[in-house]
């Protein structure tokens, strides 16, 4: 068992007391909402006569459902009755709630960093897996089903089984054009996609440490895709930087410096015991691409997709499928692979580092003609931060869409979904079959930068081969 | 989840016919595609269980167990590795319930899935690969032949009756058999009964601030910028 990380610390401070069933009840610190999996579980506290415990400790948003292009209510047909289910719950027990029109509203894992809502040594849980997210900031997050946001609603606490943890650390200096992205799916090609089950996953290293906030959310984004329920990055000045800026502290410095210490005391102890260790080398990655239908089916842009005989017996059946599925070969790269959409958004990478390190390669180039191509960004804080860069108008220009916040095109429950068998550059985290909409579309994930070039190009493109044009260097801002 | 009480109860075992869907890292998209999520209760979803999988784009039903007249009355859904990844959606052991699955016996599950079946006291058993797949063989072969799974002994057991019946020696994860055999898989009860030291955790810790969490009472103020 693990000793003196973060997670055990963590874990330990919100600890309510050992349960009859051999799990702990844990006290959630920040329970994050939204309109698709929590109207059920306030329908249960309704059968039952029981009010939200801890209103406070609760947020909510609308992402899943909400149109990113025309954001007029009432929205189309059970779009509006979730909203208003969502509306209503919310005003009942008293939650705060960042709707569109407060100018806050976004994909919950965007907005609860962005406003402070996340912060370290908290645990946070959101019916939603990719809760993981929060991790970035060394808090422990994971995603819970209904019955246990019905759970968090009523109590304030979550009955939950202690994981082992899993340091992964990530040595080197990441390569041009690579990004988090790249390191988390390289990480899950090496690992699986089950090969987390039972832990959580520490990332560390010099590659982990020398990444923004956003690239460390993208990474810890993704460790549910490879299997384990949390990921975490121990928090430190490249943390703090980013909470001084945030809603929660920018006009409370005291409280600030008052938290500070808590922060410190539940890093890692640099003799800490982890349950496993794993070594990745950052020096040798390149952009990634999945060829797949699982994030674990992934490879670097110039290297050969594998062929199915080659992998572990286990992964050759589905390994089948999915070039099936996609009309990839083996032994070929999957350079060349013809794009018809090109998505840049999702949790994993729809923040403002994103969408400018995209708009730096975009600038003073046109979307190839076959592509229908759209930036999503986030939050509607990271639209508006962008707009006041000049972003959209330098996407705009090239021919992509500029839409609302929201998830939008990562998965099928609102207007932007694939169509047919198209095949989709994405920036989400997600290639299963249909979730993007259409259950013959074609998911390819890989960076911002990837995404923008298969724009670009209208196949995938090695970012690498495509420099910065000079007007990169006037319209945009590095 | 209407007629849902506060009387809970055990999970010791749970038999019927089984209907196999092979495949590994079936993911919740597939058990329940997304697009039957924007829904505000649970109701119907049976029907579109492996929705995808089982239709064509033009309704046309495809070669799937979930469409096997002999199997429509099956209980005991055999998978494969991984069953249940990706996202953590609870309409997906929701849809395998209500179209009338009471256990899942396969090589492995995932976490968030294997929780969210035992919120519904579904149990999620596990077992070897070679097992598995003589399993599903065998339910195959013969739909009519009742499974039992038996959570407390972690045991999973077929044949005909007057056949020699095989037992195969499975896995139930600990807390998920304290759970259904004692009958505390409603967590919310369990939970709530320790409101007061729920209250001095929350005390305990930094972050917190004092107000109404000392009380974990609801604040039902309506919110006006909520709207
Ligand atoms: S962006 Fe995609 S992965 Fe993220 S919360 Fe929305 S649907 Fe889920």
């Amino acid at each position: 068992m693990s000793e003196r990380t973060l997670y055990d610390k963590v874990w330990d401070r919100h600890k309510v007391t050992e349960l009859p069933t051999g799990q702990d009840q844990l006290f959630v610190g920040l329970h994050l909402i939204h309109e698709v999996t929590s109207p059920q579980a306030f329908g249960m506290l309704r059968e039952r006569d029981l009010e939200v415990a801890y209103p406070e400790r609760t947020h909510a948003t609308v992402d899943h459902i909400v149109p990113t292009e025309d954001r007029d209510r009432p929205y189309e047909g059970a779009a509006e009755e979730m909203m208003a289910e969502l509306e209503e719950n919310v005003r009942d027990a008293g939650i705060d709630f960042s709707s569109p029109d407060t100018g806050n509203q976004g994909i919950v894992h965007v907005i609860g960093p962005e406003q402070g809502l996340t912060q370290p040594g908290m645990t946070v849980v959101c019916g939603d897996s990719h809760t993981s997210t929060h991790g970035a900031f060394g808090a422990l997050a994971f995603g819970i089903g209904t019955s246990q946001i019905r759970d968090v609603l009523a109590t304030g606490t979550v009955a939950m089984e202690k994981k082992d943890v899993r340091q992964i650390r990530v040595t080197g200096d990441l390569g041009d054009c690579v990004e988090a992205k790249d390191v988390i799916l390289q990480i899950i090609r090496k690992l699986g996609t089950d090969g987390g089950v039972g832990y959580v996953y520490e990332y560390a290293g010099d590659a982990i440490e020398d990444l923004d906030v956003e690239g460390r959310m993208s990474i810890c984004n993704m460790s549910i895709e490879g299997g384990a329920r949390a990921g975490y990055v121990n928090p430190d000045e490249t943390t703090y930087e980013w909470l001084e800026d945030t809603d929660a502290f920018r006009d409370d410095p005291d409280k600030f410096e008052e938290l500070k210490p808590y922060w410190e005391s539940i890093r890692s102890d640099p003799d800490a015991d982890y349950d496993d260790e794993v070594v990745i080398d950052g020096d040798d990655l390149e952009p990634m691409v999945t060829w797949g239908t699982t994030p674990g089916q992934g490879v670097g842009v110039t290297e050969p997709i594998p062929d199915p005989t080659d992998l572990p017996e286990d992964k050759r059946d589905t390994a089948r499928r999915a070039q099936d599925h996609m009309g990839v070969e083996p032994g070929e790269t999957m350079e060349g692979y013809p794009i018809d959409v090109a998505f840049l958004g999702s949790c994993t990478n729809a923040r403002l580092p994103d969408l400018r390190r995209a708009a730096r390669l975009v600038a003073g180039r046109e979307v190839h003609d076959d592509v229908r191509a759209m930036v999503v960004p986030g939050s509607q804080r990271v639209k508006a931060a962008a707009e006041e860069e000049g972003l959209d108008e330098v996407f705009e220009e090239a021919g992509f869409d500029w839409r609302g916040a929201g998830c939008s095109m990562c998965l099928g429950m609102n207007p932007d979904q694939l169509e047919g068998d198209e095949a989709c550059a994405s920036s989400s985290n997600r290639n299963f079959v249909g979730r993007q909409g259409s259950k013959d579309g074609k998911t390819v994930l890989m960076n911002p930068r990837m995404v923008a070039a298969a724009a670009i190009e209208g196949e995938v493109t090695d970012a690498r081969q495509l420099p910065e044009t000079e007007v990169a260097d006037s319209e945009v801002e590095a | 989840m209407t007629d849902e009480t506060e009387e809970i109860e055990t999970v010791e075992h749970v038999s019927g016919t089984g209907i196999p869907v092979r495949g590994n890292d079936i993911d919740t998209d597939q058990i329940i595609p997304a697009r039957f999520m924007k829904v505000v209760t649970f109701d119907g979803l049976g029907q579109f269980a492996f929705h995808d999988q089982r239709f064509t784009e033009d309704d046309e039903p495809k070669d799937h167990p979930f469409n096997e007249e002999q199997f429509r009355d099956a209980s005991v859904l055999v998978v494969n590795a991984n069953f249940g990844c990706g996202s953590s959606r609870e309409h997906a052991p929701q849809a395998l319930k209500r179209w009338g699955i009471d256990a899942v016996v396969g090589e492995s599950f995932a976490e968030i899935f294997a929780g969210n079946c035992l919120a519904l006291g579904i149990p999620t058993v596990t077992a070897d690969p070679e097992q598995i797949e003589t399993l599903q063989r065998y339910v195959e072969e013969n739909p009519d032949a009742e499974i039992s799974v038996d959570v407390e002994e972690e045991t999973v057991t077929y044949g005909a009756p007057d056949d020699e019946t095989t037992e195969i020696d499975a896995t139930v994860d600990d807390a998920q058999r304290k759970a259904l055999v004692e009958g505390v898989w409603d967590t919310t009860a369990l939970l709530k009964s320790n409101a007061e030291t729920v209250a001095e955790t929350a005390r305990s810790l930094p972050y917190v601030e004092t107000g109404s969490a000392e009380t974990g009472t609801a604040e039902t103020e309506t919110g006006e910028e909520a709207e």
